[in-house]
């Protein structure tokens, strides 16, 4: 079965990277707006041969873990709370939601303004996005804590910090692991859109000055470099989610005995 | 802490509750002896649940007050071990760790609790699945975790909702002996709810029957004067078990009825 998804997968990849590349050879497309997949390969090699990429992939990634790590702690530390305190939920909840609906985009500007033009701006712009998908994950997950397993360590002795450790943590775990994932996604978007709209360094400075000369191959190279980057850091959350979550039924494995 | 050892250990007065404007139980007054075993039946919904939970100090009822060893209950209820009706283990701790937890929880020390948790997990049948986490435990062995998690902390008052309710006949029937063996050994109190009026007399000092709902109230109070130790399938053969298993059916069919007409 897996095997037979991985085939498919690669025959898929073939099938659309040869059907782009003779889309080019044939003159179907122009090579000046589409590139073509071997000039992209060929870019690509480039960069890492002569080592070009990895102070931009450096930057990127600092960027985005720093972003990362900052807003999903503001995130979940501030979904904890409200979770746990009704009146300051109730008295923010407007706030939050007018800030949320904000187009990050839109304050990049201003961040560039505020913090200049280096990293600062970038992580303040993930920040903007992580927070959110933390906060309202972590939010719903404290919400979601069985009211049974929650009385139960009260009977067994439990209060205040020790519900939070045993009962309130554990169990919104999973829904800020799943936001996790989603972060990191957000944390890089963070990261390149700034670059994108001003920095001196950076993947999306990279496919910005690409675009700036219409060098079509370079703007998609950059977007390879950019998703297999993504991939890879989604894989890693992963792998820790695995590893700490192992209490939980693998979903659609077995249906559980109640 | 104040305590009065000719009290009983758990005194109701005048109780009621209410969930909104549905009052569920109205005018509950129950005794039970310290040591006393008490089964609560009654039909499906009438307030059972309700009950223990005001007896753990989880919901203080709307009315009445409740005496623990007589002295008048104010928040949790610290003297009692609930079972629940639901599921209600640590679903990210292993069998072992949930029955730590208690321990803990007391200060006690991590390698002491971890030690008499395996103790207890041995006691209720599961040595070898201490690691083992609840999704991967059959049902009834979950009930055996959630048992030795509240005994292991030895409280004086326990507090049963159905705990046996979702298991095949012969795994409840081992697990109710189990239960009678381990009750025998320091004779808590318990107040132990279940539909089912068989088990509730072959087990029970006392049976309470409950009125259907809404505003369920004690209808019948009978004692059980069967021979302990007893088995529970056995005792289930006798001529007075029988007897008095007319006598409650009699008076419980009525509630049943009335509850199902609703
Ligand atoms: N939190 C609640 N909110 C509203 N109504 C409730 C709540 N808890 C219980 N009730 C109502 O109170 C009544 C008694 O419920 P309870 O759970 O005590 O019944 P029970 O005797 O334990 O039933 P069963 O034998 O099915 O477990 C029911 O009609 C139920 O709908
Ligand atoms: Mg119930």
């Amino acid at each position: 079965m897996r095997a037979r998804v991985r085939l498919l997968q690669v025959l898929l990849l073939l099938f659309l990277v040869l059907g782009w590349e003779f889309s080019v050879r044939l003159g179907w497309v122009d090579a000046f707006f589409f590139s073509k997949p071997s000039d992209i390969a060929a870019r690509i090699a480039e960069w890492f041969q002569t080592g070009e990429i990895y102070g931009h992939l450096w930057i990127t990634l600092w960027e985005t873990l720093l972003a990362f790590v900052i807003g999903t702690v503001f995130g979940v530390v501030m979904g904890l709370w409200l979770a746990l305190a009704p009146t300051a939920s109730a008295v923010l909840d407007p706030f939050i939601k007018a800030m949320n609906s904000i187009p990050r985009v839109i304050l990049a500007p201003i961040f560039t303004l505020w913090f200049g033009l280096g990293v600062a701006s970038k992580v303040a712009l993930g920040v903007t996005l992580v927070f959110f998908v933390a906060f309202f994950n972590t939010y719903q997950g404290i919400k979601e804590v069985n009211p049974v397993v929650l009385a139960n360590a009260r009977m067994l002795g439990a209060s205040g910090r020790e519900l939070l450790k045993h009962v309130y943590l554990p169990s919104a775990a999973s829904w800020i692991f799943s936001s996790l994932r989603t972060s990191i996604g957000f944390a890089v978007i963070g990261a390149v859109v700034g670059e994108y709209l001003g920095a001196a360094k950076g993947l999306g400075y990279l496919i910005s000055q690409a675009e700036g000369v219409f060098d079509t191959t370079g703007v998609f190279a950059g977007m390879v470099v950019l998703a297999v980057f993504v991939v890879l850091l989604d894989w890693a959350v992963s792998r820790v989610e695995a590893r700490l979550l192992v209490w939980r039924p693998e979903p659609g494995r077995e249906g559980g005995t109640v | 802490m104040r305590e009065d050892a000719s009290a009983p250990a758990i005194q109701l007065l005048g109780v009621s509750q209410r969930f909104g404007d549905y009052v569920a139980i109205q005018g509950v007054n129950l005794e039970a002896r310290a040591g006393e075993f008490v089964a609560i039946v009654g039909p499906t919904g009438c307030g059972k649940s309700t009950l223990l939970n005001i007896v753990a100090g989880l919901r203080p009822p709307a009315e009445g007050e409740v005496r623990i060893f007589g002295e008048a209950l104010t928040g949790l209820n610290r003297q009692a071990g609930y079972l629940f009706q639901a599921d209600s283990l640590f679903p990210w701790k292993t069998a072992l760790e949930n029955v730590m937890l208690g321990l803990l929880l007391r200060r006690v020390h991590e390698r002491e609790a971890r030690e008499r948790a395996r103790i207890w997990l041995a006691k209720v049948g599961l040595a070898g699945f201490e690691d083992h986490y609840p999704h991967q435990l059959s049902g009834g062995m979950k009930k055996r975790v959630a048992l030795a998690q509240v005994l292991i902390l030895r409280p004086k008052i326990l507090l049963m909702d159905e705990p046996f309710g979702a298991l095949d006949v012969q795994t409840r029937q081992l697990m109710e002996n189990e239960l009678l063996a381990l009750w025998q050994e320091d004779r808590k109190t318990v107040l132990f709810v279940t539909h089912d009026l068989e088990e509730a007399i072959a087990l029970a000092d006392r049976v309470v029957v409950f009125s259907a709902g809404p505003a369920s109230r004690i209808v019948g109070d009978f004692q059980v004067e069967l021979p302990r130790p007893r088995d529970v399938a056995e005792v289930r053969l006798t001529e007075d078990f029988l007897k008095i298993h007319r006598e409650i059916w009699s008076l419980l069919r009525e509630e049943v009825m009335r509850a199902h007409a609703r």
